[in-house]
């Protein structure tokens, strides 16, 4: 250790010490481009959202701070399932109110759940409940109520499943079952998404729609010790450049879109702003999509090619190392990632062979889509060079990202499509996550978000037996086996997986927080752990 | 004076249904899916479906176009997709701010314009001429993104004269509102500039002066009352302009106006929204012009006969 450096980390480490628990008190700062749409945890569902509801809501499980744990939250203890893996006992926490004063019940968690199915609320977490006894028929509007959710007592609510469940408890985690009084959504009238009610560490206290949002600390909140701040104001429509000078000026504390891409390298090379950076990678997967059911692509070999072909590294350059390179489908941080995954090499002598071999040896043309946005079009640039390396011509076609997508999701439309902005980040931390909604044959349909349209029923049969291995001592055996279903998948080379995005995030020099409070891999932000120096 | 603005009301409505098939079809034809955008990628097929059911997305154009028209005539814009208001809720909380804006903007541009224009003609061809000149064509010419962030940087951040960003009161809304207006006011300088030329060498001005009215008042009541209807005009062109302008000056600033509403609106297709704020500006647009016609005609009673 240099002995400059080593005295002041040595004070440093003592101060942190005597500090000890965070300190009570204060408000902070942050800031966003976008408006935010709404609160409502059974809509609002991105990235910027999703911690301010967590701020005002809590679901009967959470994960712990930084990891894909699951632990009780709302619950008293994790639930009692049965043994056939179908049914999950709920016993919740004694003495929780809203922020309206009136104790949270077992009848709330029912309407929670059935609003989300409700097609009236246009949740776009539906799908993820619809697997509960006689929530098909509920949403067709054949059944008054869920067959499935039966409540005990006042405390006590039973959940019963079609088929076992695997993810279930890490889909009662989701914003979808953030906890909500029925009475509040009522007196909202359509706008519980900007007058939200919950159980949670904040309340929202005022809500100027595209200047801020102030939250207020909820002085009744269960969880001992939380929060540590009296307030946080979001303010939004900061321009990110803007906001960083905002930062710098301490008229900001964290920003919420991270560090602007015109400024990244110049901050992240600067000392003085190393302790205002804290970065990890997220549970996310960039990919070229390679459609299997058209043209030349529908030969694995030629996929493989392409695989072969991409230079990842260049990629990546592109993004100012934002990322680091994918081997597989699957990021490492998800449960299930094979560690030993090697991936394809970049080798064009190998590309050109494996084209040779599938009989194109001069190429051949095609299309790859990429939205319109800065650097993605860039990307999609490089992609073309390394593919003309090959022999293979692509013709590029940037559109706007709703085009795009749309495009993506019409069968044989799309050849390849750089996911660049549309990148897939897990819902919540299990492999199932990575396979039905994206690459099962269910998603491989019109308006499915399955782009390469493959579908593989023998590799279906095989997720859904994985997700039936419910009891905790089979899950090192699930997820092997969905290593072994994803190892395939690589085979085929449906994607070229490209890189796991890093996310970075830049807070100011008073606020508290270490990285798995502000880059949690699910919830991104911990607000309720976070404090300031005073 | 009663029927010329009866029958520029009656265009007017005309150019709103217009504004409002337009934009109606357009979005319409979009190749995206708003369904899709308003459920995100991790909510099956079925979900997407009864999404564009319960939105009525799946009904045929000419029945959703009925529908939406019919809920116009009584005054309901509907309500978003994205977030759970009504779209005239939405709108009236951003007029205000949008006003503001436009109302500085324009401000600036008869502050900065008017006094650059008459030094410009009386100097003509000399260097004040020159230098307005060049400023009418960088103003014009010089992307708003790119200026504001510079007004920015330099006015707030270097030498914190003024906030960054945000809104609030006077010192919040001057480098939006010259962000807006710089351009209109090289503009201004420049249409002024070339009518005070104009009207300087007619013989009202000539006989004004041999009568000995003093060279400021020749210039100010003589010569810029005749001068300045081309600027009233554009005044009301400018509020048409402003209406793209905002949207990127809003975002800059983090000015909570419509600009920003319907930019984020059209990032997730929220089709409620975009028709909205398309209507209401068509409907500002027209109002403007129409209020910029009349205003000329009280100013220059020539025209009423024209």
């Amino acid at each position: 250790m240099h002995r400059a450096l080593g005295l002041p980390l040595l004070l440093g480490l003592t101060l942190a010490l005597a500090q000890g628990a965070p300190q009570r008190g204060g408000t902070i700062t942050v800031s966003y481009k976008d408006d935010v749409t709404t609160l409502d945890p059974a809509i609002g569902y991105d990235y910027q959202n999703w911690p301010m509801e967590k701020m005002v809501f809590d679901a009967l499980l959470d994960y712990k701070p930084g990891s894909t744990a699951l632990e009780p939250r709302l619950a008293a203890r994790m639930p009692e399932v049965s043994r056939d893996g179908k049914t999950y006992t709920f016993t919740l926490r004694k003495g929780v109110k809203f922020h309206n004063g009136r104790v949270m019940t077992a009848d709330d968690v029912r309407y929670t759940l059935e609003r989300v199915l409700d097609p009236k609320t246009k949740s776009p977490g539906q799908s993820f409940y619809t697997g509960i006894q006689g929530a098909q028929a509920f949403v067709d509007g054949k059944a008054k109520s869920v067959k499935g959710i039966q409540v005990l007592g006042p405390d006590r609510v039973r959940i019963t499943l079609e088929a076992p469940n695997a993810a279930f408890l890490n889909i009662m985690a989701m914003n979808f079952a953030f906890i909500v009084p029925r009475e509040a959504v009522a007196a909202a009238g359509g706008d519980f998404g900007h007058k939200p009610v919950g159980t949670g560490p904040f309340k929202l206290a005022s809500w100027v729609s595209g200047q801020q949002l102030q939250f207020t600390r909820n002085p009744n909140y269960f969880m001992a010790g939380m929060p540590s701040l009296d307030g946080v104001t979001v303010k939004v429509g900061l321009d990110p450049s803007v906001a960083f000078l905002s930062l710098q000026r301490g008229e900001v504390d964290l920003l919420g879109d991270g560090i602007p891409p015109a400024q990244f390298l110049q901050v992240t090379r600067d000392p003085k702003f190393k302790p205002n950076i804290v970065s990890k990678t997220s549970v996310n997967t960039t990919y070229l999509s390679l459609n299997t059911k058209m043209g030349p692509l529908k030969d694995v070999r030629v996929r493989q090619a392409i695989n072969h072909a991409v230079n990842k590294t260049k990629i990546l350059r592109i993004i100012n190392g934002r990322g680091v390179v994918a081997q597989s489908v699957l990021p490492p941080l998800m449960p299930g990632y094979n560690k030993g995954e090697q991936g394809y090499t970049y080798d064009p002598a190998k590309a050109k062979t494996l084209l040779t071999a599938a009989g194109f040896p001069n190429g051949f043309s095609t299309t790859l889509y990429t939205n319109s946005t800065d650097p993605n079009p860039r990307i999609a640039q490089s992609i073309q060079q390394d593919l003309a390396q090959v022999g293979i011509r692509a013709q590029i076609k940037s559109l706007a990202q709703s085009s795009v997508i749309d495009a993506a999701g019409t069968p044989n439309t799309v050849p390849m499509v750089w996911s660049g902005g549309m990148a897939w980040t897990q819902d919540y931390p299990d492999p199932s996550d990575f396979y039905w909604p994206i690459l099962s044959c269910r998603s491989a349909v019109q308006g499915g978000w399955n782009w390469p349209m493959y579908c593989d029923k023998a590799l279906d049969a095989r997720a859904d037996k994985a997700d039936r291995m419910v009891s905790s001592n089979q899950q090192a055996a699930r997820l092997a086996e969905y290593g072994r279903i994803f190892a395939a998948l690589n085979k085929q080379a449906v994607w070229v997986p490209v890189f796991h995005e890093v996310r970075y995030m830049m807070k100011s020099d008073r606020l508290v927080g270490d990285v798995n409070n502000l880059v949690d891999p699910t919830h991104f932000i911990n607000y309720e752990r976070l404090s300031v120096r005073k | 004076m009663l029927r010329f603005a009866a029958s520029r009301t009656l265009q007017s409505l005309g150019v709103l249904l217009v504004a409002s098939v337009l934009t109606f079809s357009l979005i319409f034809l979009l190749p995206a899916d708003p369904a899709r955008l308003v459920a995100g990628p991790s909510a099956s097929v079925e979900t997407v479906n009864s999404i564009r059911r319960e939105l009525g997305l799946d009904r045929p154009f000419a029945v959703q176009y009925a529908g939406y028209l019919g809920g116009l005539v009584r005054g309901d814009l509907g309500r978003s997709y994205k977030q759970q208001s009504t779209v005239s809720s939405l709108i009236a909380s951003r007029v205000g701010p949008t006003f503001q804006l436009m109302l500085g903007a324009i401000a600036l541009e008869l502050l900065i314009g008017i006094p650059l224009g008459i030094w410009a003609a009386l100097r003509r061809g000399r260097w004040p001429d020159r230098i307005v000149m060049g400023f009418a064509f960088l103003g014009a010419s010089a992307p708003q993104f790119w200026l504001g962030l510079s007004l920015v940087y330099l006015l707030a951040y270097a030498l914190n004269l003024f906030p960054l960003g945000g809104y609030g009161g006077l010192s919040h809304l001057f480098l939006p509102a010259l962000t807006l207006g710089l351009g209109g006011a090289g503009w201004y300088a420049r249409v002024l500039r070339s009518s005070m030329l104009d009207v300087l060498s007619r013989d009202f001005v000539r006989t004004a002066r041999a009568k000995g009215v003093a060279p400021r008042g020749v210039i100010l009541r003589h010569a810029l009352r005749n001068a300045i209807t081309p600027v009233v005009t554009m005044i009301g062109l400018d509020i048409g302009a402003f209406m793209g302008g905002v949207v990127v000056v809003e975002s800059v600033f983090g000015w909570p106006g419509l600009g920003r509403l319907v930019w984020d609106a059209i990032r997730v297709v929220d089709i409620p929204v975009i028709v909205g704020v398309v209507i209401f500006s068509a409907l500002v647009i027209t109002l403007a012009n129409l209020l910029a016609d009349l205003v000329q005609l009280l100013i220059d009673p020539r025209t009423r006969y024209a």
